[in-house]
């Protein structure tokens, strides 16, 4: 035990991250596995429900870029995934036919996920060219409009995407040629134009997906871009005094960032095979960013352990808590609580009524206590720690002598 | 907090900066124009008692976001912080004075007079004190100990702390609206056959003589100076011997007042309140703080009531149902073109 630990620590460059890579590697492999045969066989509704965690998954690692490495807070990031999965719902459906267009298009799954990723990427440049250029809050604030801007859009414009009723029946993704044999109950046979419908097909595909795209930005994260990010972050003027074009590298984390909004989006809203304006409102973006704070912001892994710990409380533990709390409730004599009285409403709904509190609860609390998230990067974790205590040295010292 | 002669200086300055400059006051230009072309061919479709009917809402309206953008304003001129859950902290004060109200002795059905105005006014005095308190308490905790951490640190404890009040009424009176008794007298009179109530007068003038307060203290009080000082230079103010920590505390406390007034007046005049009310009016009205020019008390007072304006015409002459969209477009467009807004103030690069 002791020799790994010094193998770990001996090289220079070791990156304390590899470890944490294994273990989600070697999770995310398993977990199709242990699920199918922990319920003996019954697993797809687990895998299921692994696979849309993937989606908030990939929405973190995307939003990280953002936050975490270029330090830009973007408060309407669902605008994005928004526009990812109407993109996907335009292309890849028969409702072209009801729009003004008249014509169905169908695109397959595979192509309108490269241009959902550029549509998104684009409306990052569109939005963030005017507006990165000023003051960090205020691109908060534009932001926060952008994302309150885009869903309203998609629910007004009704001649364009049904209004309130969402864009339905979407083309189920199809892999254009399959090879068939007894692993799936079928005699030897290539199949073309396989639709996929498997729970375990989507998971896969999105593994897939994260491990492209985590490789990917922990690329730009070690390069040249990506310590450009972290100088713009640290202190913009420096970072321009040093030659680095700080509206560029900003609007760069942006689009990319909206880009794998845009691939989230696409994935979400052909498994769902719906998409509705209500699916992206101010929560979502807050879920994300929620995620991103508790895990650790501007490191991977922490991002997505985040990622999966908040899916699992908010989509998977308070939903079944309302049910559990009211047994135990009766259970042990307090069956009076389970009735609504006056403004309370029963203890089930009032669980279920928590999220907002917990949301909150988790910001203040982990920003207070450890800004650096449960699981940070290194490098990120002393700036946060050094920042601190260094200012508030000189600042204390003047208030000792003369407000004191 | 400049004056007004000072803002226009600066934008003459502003003005000269250069041709990309001109260029975007020229697209701003177009595009207000444009929109006002528009409203006028509206307005004189739908003929002059509609319009002065519209004007008298939009006035109302406005002097609610007026309230609530000074709170924005002056938290934001004076640290630097887009203080996110004060648009709940106004919710709160609009769900408290509809629990008060009973409290008071006030009700619906009930007469006006002297000793129900009375209690109405106990009502606004117990609300904005609790909402002072709130604020004071909300800066303590999540404010005061990130004041010198990175900028997002504070920004993201803003968002938890929305979110956590918003929980907190969410859980209080759950996901529907939430009916706010009607204790104003509903008479009203006519005026060219636009029917202008009681309530319209009571909210506008509250408002105006809150405002007018509010300009005279930061303008003259000892305290108001200090607020000054600290927004303009806190380490200078510092050795000046201010509190900085009390200032700050301070500004949050009359931010808060304004927020629990303006909470009351909303639940008077709409009668109606919900738990995500904080952030739907918050962003609207941080939207009139920006479009004033952040950190100036005037601009957020103007500013408010152009955006109450903007809103109540859209919903009038427009339809209603893009009437946040157009706000939010305003916000992004006011931010491209003129960041420092119409009576902006000059707000250092950090």
């Amino acid at each position: 035990m002791t020799s790994l630990r010094q193998f770990w620590q001996s090289g220079p460059r070791r990156d304390p991250n590899t470890v944490a890579y294994i273990v989600l590697l070697v999770v995310a492999i398993s977990f199709p596995i242990l699920a199918t045969v922990a319920t003996g066989g019954q697993g797809e509704v687990m895998i299921n429900v692994a696979a849309d965690a993937g989606v908030y998954v990939l929405l973190a690692v995307g939003l990280n870029v953002v936050i975490g490495f270029a330090g830009l807070l973007d408060l309407g990031y669902a605008a994005f995934f928004a526009i990812g999965a109407y993109t996907y719902a335009f292309l890849a459906s028969d409702h072209g036919r009801v729009t003004p267009l008249g014509e169905p298009i169908h695109l397959p799954f595979w192509i309108v996920l490269f241009i959902a990723m550029f549509v998104a990427a684009s409306f990052g440049v569109i939005l963030g060219a005017p507006t990165l250029r000023l003051r960090g809050d205020y691109l908060a604030i534009v932001t926060l409009g952008f994302g309150e801007i885009v869903p309203r859009i998609f629910k007004n414009a009704s001649v364009w995407t049904s209004g309130v009723n969402g864009i339905s029946a979407l083309d189920i993704p199809a892999l254009p040629l399959w090879l068939q044999g007894p692993w799936s109950g079928d005699p030897f046979a290539i199949v073309p134009d396989f639709k996929i419908i498997s729970p375990l097909a989507y998971y896969v595909i999105m593994v897939l997906l994260l491990i492209i795209s985590v490789v990917l930005v922990r690329n730009l994260h070690r390069s040249r871009l990506g310590r450009a990010w972290m100088a713009v972050r640290e202190d913009e003027v420096a970072a321009a005094a040093m030659g680095v074009n700080t509206v560029a590298v900003k609007l760069l984390a942006f689009s990319i960032g909206a880009a794998f909004s845009g691939f989230a989006g696409t994935f979400y809203a052909a498994k769902l095979s719906l998409v509705s304006s209500e699916n992206f409102g101010f929560s979502v973006s807050i879920t994300i960013i929620v995620m991103i704070v508790l895990g650790g912001m501007g490191n991977i892994p922490g991002v997505i352990t985040g990622a999966l710990l908040i899916y699992g409380v908010i989509f998977i533990l308070l939903p079944q808590m309302p049910e559990y709390a009211t047994g135990f409730a009766n259970s042990v004599g307090l069956s009076g609580l389970t009735h609504p009285s006056g403004d309370f409403p029963g203890i089930g709904e009032f669980i279920s009524r928590l999220k907002f509190l917990i949301f909150g609860f988790i910001l203040v609390v982990v920003m207070l206590v450890r800004p650096q998230g449960l699981l940070p990067s290194r490098q990120r974790e002393q700036e946060l720690q050094k920042g601190i205590a260094h200012e508030d040295t000189v600042i204390e010292d003047v208030t000792a002598e003369v407000g004191g | 907090m400049g004056t007004i002669g000072e803002a226009v200086r600066r934008r003459r300055s502003a003005l000269r900066s250069g041709l990309t400059g001109r260029f975007l006051d020229l697209g701003l230009i177009v595009v207000v124009a444009a929109f006002l072309i528009l409203l006028a061919t509206r307005v004189l479709e739908h003929g002059p008692s509609f319009f002065l009917q519209i004007l008298t809402f939009a006035i109302a309206n406005g002097g609610i976001y007026a309230l609530i953008a000074l709170g924005y304003t002056m938290v934001y001129g004076i640290i630097e912080l887009i203080n996110f859950a004060h648009g709940d902290v106004f919710a709160f004060g609009a769900f408290l004075s509809a629990s008060l109200i009973p409290v008071f002795g006030l009700g619906e059905d009930k007469p006006f007079g002297v000793l129900p105005a009375l209690a109405l006014l106990g009502v606004f005095v117990v609300t904005m004190l609790v909402c002072g308190v709130l604020n004071v308490s909300i800066e303590r905790i999540a404010y005061r100990p990130l004041r010198h951490a990175p900028r997002l640190a504070p920004l993201i404890t803003a968002i938890g702390m929305s979110f956590f009040l918003e929980g907190a009424l969410f859980l209080w009176k759950g996901p529907s609206n939430v009916h706010y008794p009607n204790v104003l007298p509903s008479a009203g009179f006519n005026l060219f056959g636009a029917e202008i109530g009681t309530k319209e007068i009571i909210v506008i003038v509250t408002a105006l003589v809150l405002v007018v307060a509010l300009a005279l203290f930061v303008e003259r009080s000892r305290l108001g100076k200090a607020m000054r000082a600290t927004a303009q230079d806190r380490d200078a103010s510092l050795l000046m011997g201010i509190d900085i920590d009390q200032t700050i505390a301070a500004t949050f406390f009359i931010g808060a007042l304004l927020a629990g007034a303006g909470g009351t007046m909303y639940g008077l005049y709409y009668n109606t309140s919900v738990f995500d009310l904080g952030f739907s009016a918050g962003l609207v009205a941080f939207t009139a703080a920006v479009f004033g020019g952040i950190g100036n008390i005037y601009g957020a007072a103007i500013g408010g009531l152009l955006i109450g304006m903007i809103q109540s015409f859209w919903d009038g002459y427009f339809e209603s149902a893009w009437t946040q969209v157009v706000i939010f477009a305003v916000l992004i467009l006011v931010l491209v073109f003129r960041p420092t807004g119409i009576l902006g103030m000059r707000v250092p690069e950090k």
